[in-house]
């Protein structure tokens, strides 16, 4: 059986570094041997269960737990009370914000912690659950964030001391205002339009979980946790429970997904450490699923206000005003200067002339989070905004909409280029990966089939998108997340044989880090990657660092990785001076080996000299024995991928339900490092694409009731509904990345969903006069657009 | 209750709650946790066992009515260290990524194949659209099962 694709062998003399390499941890989950959070038993282990407001925003008049006490199985129920003592009730969110760990004095959302049961078993622990009588006086809930500013709007966090309204941060604001009115001044052409990103959800397969452990004899707390970033998680822990940070140790085994979701603290993980203290044995939380779409991170909630405008054919201003809708607490992720996250990339791909762009977030009576989902701070909103005027805009011009991309697009020799909001993108040639992207599609030959079609009346349409994105985050001097710098470390021991560890604070979820981080030693030192084992996941046996999202894993710590490596090799080629008794300026490296320049024969392979430096004999002067390195790498920019997507939909013109028939997504991520993997994103991400822009939302009805607290409700697109997607490639590699790459995970995602939206308007505005509609396009929501009556989500 | 099944041709017996779901009867009782659960509702099929070669959703199924049937897992699939053609085309093709999906997908296709040795695209996506990937975006899985499909009919040839 093969084990490679185009690439030599790995038992060639050669060893190999990047190319189509099959994944190391597939070993074990295709037999079943994975091991995720809730396969992991504990001696003396109990469980835990989350009871939850039935409300949306309610006082809590008493809570009577006497009933659950009583049950056999039952051995502890908590509550915010109790937690109080151990002032435990209130924890910071990640926005600086606070949020209740179970609520006391009222609910302000429905699904929010209310108290926490321990027993023998789940089923028990949720038994147990019934028995708690809770009194509560509803409230009036707010759903709508329009109307949460509303001067009588009930105000949601009395708990905050000087909060007089619900608003939950001030304006952010940027770009520039006078020379945005300028712009639009100028223009001849000008379109306004509301557009709405709805609240959707990340919803991994496997939901979010802790086994805490706490040994009251130590003191040391052994937490076991599904997270993306369990370094940044320890730190918040021993702030949060008072405990020293060197006497917490989390693991993380295998992640069954996190798209974001797993970046939060949550409640119940609180919830699951104070059980365990409280306890004195190990606590077992898994949230069910309704619990997960109900209560933990979701993503977007923006309403953006949007103009757009262009002269002499060409996009020349921008102007948005936001407001983002942030549930109960402020529980978004975002770096500490960016409280709308990196929404300033909303000017695109495009040469403006400027633009000015507006956020302010307000409290409602719903799930906190605004946390990604499979996106680099806020980017996907700004990208689905831009992507949609630029649509809008070409529509009102009458153009094709390739073409004003095309006309508008910052051209390579303007890179490194700042953006009229402040960004420095690194590099790229939009036109070229834009030309590649027609060709795959066929672009002209679509149009024609379109037009035939109507003829027919058959509705067909074709969506363009083409999005930047900035992901890595990030450099120290820029941006923080509670304080801790963006920076992820790396530390590389290659043994005696010749076999290396490479330790990372990357988090995988299914990115494959064991294959590509080995890779990246490979090609680094010339060692197969078979011999480097990746380790990660566990924060006693890894270096600090903030972890997976954001697109940043190989923005950051692959730069880790690749600089730890050249820092070995700096190191090899000294011992090799040394071992080939000639200087280090005489040795020139290739793939595994440093040579005499001029006598390429006279050499020393990196094993020989990994074991000159653990063997008897003499080291260089000055040089510490050992073949090892550690670094922590910080960024000196953002890494800006971008890509050009076009999607194919038919609606069917009785139905109103839509199929998105082909899917062509170009990216350039810059060097590729393990093409398979690249792609294998690409499609994951292109799928929940799909999803957002056709069936997945998270909506409320007017009492704050979750409408869609299961997979019954909330829609996740299967095999039928995903088209065997259409890739193609440029490479523009990154100048200030040591391996020239950009990061990949969330840019389908990105793209994808004003791709196929474009399309939705563009099969039904000739025929029906579409001109806008909202996501999720489902046939309710198309048919209603297409009868002249779009209804906006919510 | 008592109730006695094979569970990957192994017989098990346990007195449990009348209510204890199949999924945490394998799970928790049996200890074998390659089966997986996701979602509660019969939607992600994350938890796809074989009852009588006919994959079924564990979650959503009472240890008590697999009462006296055969019960397969994925920890059934490799026989002496020798793995499925399933298990080996989910790895050629890059068919996986965080592997939570991939027991119950796993157990699905197998029975697919066991009915269907040459299965369409269609034929493919159809038998897994009760199953949910959140990573893949299904068509390697689709690629997966060609693989191993392929690969059936040619170690059938050469029997």
């Amino acid at each position: 059986m093969a084990t490679t694709e185009n690439l030599p062998s790995p038992t060639a003399e050669r060893p190999i570094g990047f190319g189509r390499l099959k994944r190391k941890e597939d070993a074990r989950f295709i037999r079943g041997q994975g091991t995720y959070l809730d396969d992991i038993r504990l001696p003396g282990m109990v469980h835990g269960a989350i009871l939850r407001s039935p409300y949306a925003h309610a006082r809590i008049v008493s809570i009577d737990t006497s009933r659950a006490l009583a049950h056999p199985n039952v051995a502890a129920v908590v509550t915010a009370k109790d937690l109080e003592t151990l002032g435990l009730a209130w924890m910071p969110t990640i926005s600086y914000d606070t949020q209740a760990v179970l609520a006391g004095d009222k609910v302000r959302f429905q699904g929010q912690e209310v108290a926490f049961v321990i027993a023998t078993d789940e089923y028990s622990a949720n038994d147990a659950l019934q028995l708690i009588d809770v009194e509560y006086e509803p409230l009036p809930a707010i759903v709508n964030a329009r109307k949460a500013l509303d001067p009588d709007a009930p105000l949601i966090r009395d708990d905050k001391i000087g909060q007089r309204d619900n608003l939950a941060s001030p304006t952010w604001e940027a770009g520039d205002e006078a020379a945005t009115d300028k712009a639009f001044a100028e223009a001849d052409t000008v379109v306004t339009r509301d557009i709405i990103y709805p609240r959707c959800h990340p919803a991994p397969l496997e939901t979010c979980g802790m086994i805490a452990d706490f040994n009251p004899k130590t003191g040391q707390l052994d937490i076991y946790n599904g997270n993306q970033a369990p370094h940044a998680h320890r730190t918040v822990y021993a702030h949060v429970a008072g405990l020293a940070e060197h006497m917490i140790r989390i693991r993380c085994s295998d992640i069954g997904g996190g798209f974001g979701n797993k970046v939060p603290v949550y409640p119940g993980y609180v919830c699951a450490i104070a059980g365990s203290i409280v306890a004195g044995v190990p606590v077992k939380w898994v949230e069910n699923r309704s619990e997960n779409l109900m209560s933990t991170g979701f993503a977007r909630d923006y309403l953006m206000k949007s103009e757009i405008c262009a002269k002499d054919g060409k996009i020349t201003g921008l102007r948005v005003d936001v407001i983002a809708d942030h549930g109960a607490f402020d529980s978004t992720a975002q770096p500490t200067k960016f409280p709308a996250g990196f929404f300033h990339i909303v000017c695109g791909s495009y040469d403006l002339q400027a633009s000015h762009v507006k956020v302010k977030a307000v409290y409602t009576n719903k799930a906190p989070g605004g946390v990604a989902y499979r996106c680099s701070f806020r980017i996907t909103e700004a990208v689905y905004l831009v992507e949609r005027m630029v649509e809008a805009l070409a529509l009102e011009m009458k153009v094709d909409p390739i073409d004003l991309r095309m006309r508008s697009f910052i051209k390579p020799e303007q890179f490194p280029y700042e953006t009229t909001t402040g960004w420095t993108y690194d590099s790229g040639n939009y036109a070229e990966t834009m030309k590649v992207a027609m060709e795959i599609a066929g672009y002209d030959e679509l149009r024609r089939e379109q037009k035939e079609k109507r003829a027919r009346g058959e509705l067909m349409g074709i969506g363009v998108s083409f999005f930047t994105e900035g992901v890595g985050a990030g450099p120290r001097k820029h941006m923080d997340i509670l304080g801790l710098a963006m920076n992820d470390g790396a530390d590389l021991r290659v043994h005696p044989s010749g076999k290396a560890v490479v330790s990372i604070s990357a988090q995988t979820q299914g990115q494959g880090h064991e294959t590509t981080f080995a890779q990246i030693v490979a090609e680094e030192l010339g060692i197969p990657p078979e011999d480097v084992e990746v380790r990660h996941g566990d924060t006693d046996k890894s270096p600090y660092g903030l972890g997976t999202y954001g697109s940043r894993s190989t923005p950051v710590s692959g730069a880790a990785v690749a600089v730890v490596s050249r820092k070995v090799r700096d190191k090899a080629r000294l011992i090799a001076a040394t071992m080939l008794e000639t200087r280090p300026e005489d040795l020139a490296w290739e793939k595994g080996r440093w040579y005499v320049k001029g006598d390429p024969e006279k050499g020393a392979m990196i094993e020989d000299i990994a074991l000159r430096a653990y063997s008897g004999e003499a080291m260089p002067e000055g040089l510490e024995g050992g073949l090892d390195a550690q670094v922590i790498y910080d960024p000196p920019n953002l890494t800006y991928p971008y890509g050009a997507y076009i999607a194919v939909v038919d609606v069917d013109p009785d139905t109103a339900q839509v199929t998105v028939r082909r899917f062509i997504a170009v990216d350039d991520c810059g060097v590729r490092i393990n093409p398979m993997i690249v792609d294998g994103q690409i499609h994951g991400g292109l799928a929940e694409g799909v999803g957002i822009a056709l069936m997945e939302l998270i909506s409320f009805d007017e009492e704050g009731n979750c409408l869609n607290s299961s997979f019954m409700d909330y829609l996740i697109p299967t095999a039928l509904e995903c088209p065997s997607f259409e890739l193609g490639e440029t490479v523009t590699p990154c100048p200030h990345h040591p391996l020239g790459a950009k990061g990949v995970g969330e840019s389908p995602n990105v793209g994808s969903p004003p791709a196929i939206v474009n399309a939705v308007i563009d099969a039904l505005y000739e025929t029906h006069g579409v001109e806008h509609l909202d996501m999720p396009c489902t046939p309710a929501r198309v048919w209603a657009a297409m009868q002249g009556r779009p209804e906006p989500p919510q | 209750m008592q109730v006695s099944m094979t569970i990957n041709g192994e017989q098990v017996s346990h007195d449990v709650e009348p209510r204890l779901l199949l999924v945490h009867y394998i799970r928790e009782t049996v200890g074998l946790t390659g089966t997986h659960w996701g979602c509660d509702t019969s939607n992600c099929g994350a938890c796809v066992v074989l009852i009588d070669g006919r994959p079924v959703k564990s979650c959503t199924t009472l240890a008590v009515m697999a009462d006296g049937h055969e019960v397969r897992t994925v920890e059934s699939l490799e026989v002496d260290g020798e793995l499925d053609p399933i298990q080996m085309g989910f790895h050629e093709r890059h068919a996986l990524q965080c592997g939570f999906c991939t027991p119950g997908m796993l157990m699905t296709t197998r029975a697919l194949l066991d009915e269907n040795p040459n299965p369409s695209d269609l034929e493919i996506r159809t038998a897994i659209s009760g199953a949910i990937c959140r990573c893949t975006g299904y068509m390697n899985i689709v690629s997966a099962v060609q693989w191993a499909a392929q690969y059936e009919a040619a170690a059938k040839r050469e029997a």
